[in-house]
């Protein structure tokens, strides 16, 4: 199996504070890594770091080259983002933000010069019309957006919003999608629908998804892989049943969550 | 809802150009002595035609002659084109403020921007300030200067107090900025008031008696630091969705924003060192338009272009006929209705939360 991103000794430090430290995982091809544990653990910190949204000291890879030596838009080619949120304050149509997903793709403001650069690289650009329609289609009909395509953003509630940007990040055809709490604005018929049509998505080879969420049953149904962050540390790693024992739980968020889901789980059983 | 295309199409260019030409002719026949059309159209003719025979012939140019030729060739016609130019580059240096930050209250005049070129300006003249290789432009670079260090400044202050630049800090930060620079200027021009012209040229803005130099001077700046900003339309797109976001979708997002900082410092620098600070006209245009075009800055800023060179015409029509033979500063007229739109983006703003 081939390593998509490998991420090692990550240490992040915003002014005083330490937010991660040490941390070190990898994610294969194929694989989904869910990302977890209590509020201001660094959860969203490790992602920015994926990303180059904030200064890291360590090295992260992606399928072994730095992401410090790519342009921005390579980067962008490798790496697809869905972030926590996404205020918007202009009326942009739902076609256009997702459309903007393709601008990685496209042959930019010196075509001339770059072409020298994109045949070398194994991940250029098919810059051609046809292809970012294609992209852009096929995004919105994953997210189930396209029948409101031709809506300003403005009118959307919080869960379509977040669908398109899902779509725009789709649409930027990228190997890997970080996606930040991608279900937090949904309700729970779409958090099932964005998880399975994510889950789809991965199923072509050549890709992985990481993703941070609170919710360790989603963790569990669908990731290969849980890692769990504890006051910027490694917490565990490694197999959703290995991580996601009362014993790791306990100690991490300091409750006993087994206990806490079984109840609640019980409440539902009595009623029907 | 209204679908947009991508691009204007050539006929809809066309219609923009000719209703700029049709305003443009209207101001130029205009003011305290009327000139007909057929009139003014055929003296521009003959002057051009007079000019450019004299270029291939290598001879003295022979321009017509009269009252009303002196009127409309010395006076009007370089002062109107001045304006149309001005009102075009502060339209496009408002539109892009706006995607840039945004924030459609983002604005030369509302960040204080204007204000710090202004003070550029004053203290270049105040002070003797010239650069041995452009022994003209020393006002105009410094205005440039300033009026980039203002916004560095402006922005570094939002952005550690707030980062996510809501509308309060940027206006608060703006308002404040203003008022500083405002005093320092009075105090340069109290020093210099031999020298530097009246503080109301500097405030209220002026494009009274300004010539064929000014207009070139305008013109070279709206075609370098608009044809940047033109190029930048996709990527102000993405910055007008969300800084962060922009960087996610591949946008160089510390490069493309400096470059855009230093296009807009260009603009309004320019324009502030050529007419003083001519308010809103920034924030009122590109406001205006972007309910026609959308927010996409493929079409909102031809369009600013376009109609940033009309309003400020109309307004400048205004300032120099409404209390006729008194005139105006036309950054009165600009201010008052700037204002107005002013209160009303704050407050839909404030109604959608």
């Amino acid at each position: 199996m081939r390593e998509m991103l490998e991420v090692k000794a990550l240490s992040v430090r915003l002014g005083q504070k330490q937010i991660l430290e040490d941390l070190s995982f990898s994610v294969g091809e194929g694989e989904w890594l869910m990302i977890a544990g209590p509020n201001g653990a660094g959860k969203s910190t490790a992602v920015r770091a994926m990303t180059r949204g904030v200064d890291y000291k360590g090295t992260v890879l992606f399928q072994g080259q730095d992401i410090r030596r790519k342009k921005s838009v390579e980067l962008a080619r490798c790496i697809g983002v869905l972030a926590q949120s996404n205020p918007v304050s202009y009326s942009f149509s739902v076609e256009e933000v997702v459309s903007l997903g393709r601008y990685s793709h496209a042959p930019g403001l010196f075509p001339f010069f770059r072409r020298g650069t994109a045949e070398q690289k194994p991940d250029a650009p098919e810059a051609s019309q046809n292809s970012d329609r294609d992209m852009v289609e096929y995004a919105l009909e994953l997210t189930g957006m396209t029948r409101q395509r031709g809506q300003s953003v403005l009118t959307l509630s919080g869960g379509e919003l977040q669908r398109t940007f899902l779509a725009q990040a789709l649409a930027q055809d990228p190997r890997l999608l970080v996606l930040d709490e991608p279900t937090n604005h949904l309700d729970l018929l779409y958090q099932k629908q964005v998880f399975e049509l994510i889950g789809e998505w991965l199923k072509t080879p050549g890709r992985a998804v990481i993703s941070v969420t609170h919710d360790l049953s989603l963790a569990k149904a669908y990731g290969t892989g849980v890692l769990l962050l504890d006051h910027g540390r490694k917490a565990a790693l490694g197999k959703a049943e290995e991580v996601l024992t009362p014993q790791v739980l306990e100690r991490v968020y300091r409750m006993d969550v087994y206990g806490w889901m079984r109840k609640m789980l019980s409440q539902w059983a009595e009623e029907t | 809802m209204r679908v947009h295309k991508e691009r204007f199409s050539a006929p809809e260019y066309l219609l923009f150009t000719a209703v700029t030409f049709g305003i443009f002719c209207f101001c130029v026949c205009t003011g305290s002595v009327s000139i007909p059309l057929k009139d003014t159209l055929s003296l521009i003719r003959d002057a051009v035609c007079g000019v450019i025979g004299s270029w291939i012939d290598h001879t003295e140019s022979v321009l017509p002659e009269g009252t009303t030729a002196s009127i409309l060739l010395a006076v009007r016609l370089p002062r109107v084109l001045c304006t149309a130019l001005t009102g075009a580059a502060l339209s496009l240096a408002g539109a892009a403020m706006q995607g840039l930050l945004k924030n459609p209250l983002a604005d030369g005049s509302t960040l204080g921007v204007s204000s710090g070129a202004a003070l550029g300006a004053v203290c270049a003249i105040a002070f003797g300030i010239t650069f041995p290789a452009l022994p003209f432009a020393g006002t105009m670079v410094t205005a440039v200067l300033f009026a980039f260090l203002s916004l560095l400044l402006i922005l570094g202050l939002a952005y550690r107090l707030d980062h996510s630049l809501s509308t309060d800090t940027i206006i608060l930060i703006g308002v404040v900025f203003s008022m500083f620079v405002s005093s320092l200027m009075s105090i340069v021009i109290t020093f210099a008031a031999d020298r530097v012209q009246h503080i109301t040229f500097w405030t209220m803005g002026s494009l009274q008696g300004k010539g064929y130099p000014d207009v070139l001077v305008l013109l070279g700046a709206l075609v370098f630091f608009g044809g940047v900003i033109f190029l930048h339309s996709r990527e102000l797109n993405a910055f007008a969705m969300g800084e962060e976001n922009a960087g996610h979708i591949g946008v160089n997002v510390r490069r493309v924003r400096l470059v855009l900082l230093i296009a807009v410092s260009g603009l309004i620098g320019v324009c502030v060192s050529v007419g003083g600070t001519i308010g809103f006209v920034g924030l009122v245009t590109p406001h205006m338009l972007r309910m026609l075009t959308g927010p996409n800055h493929r079409r909102l800023l031809p369009a600013s272009l376009f109609g940033g060179a009309c309003f400020l015409m109309l307004a400048d029509l205004a300032a120099r006929t409404l209390l006729n033979p008194r005139e105006l500063n036309v950054g009165i007229v600009t201010s008052l209705a700037g204002a107005v739109v002013f209160i009303l983006i704050f407050y839909r703003a404030r109604r959608r939360g």
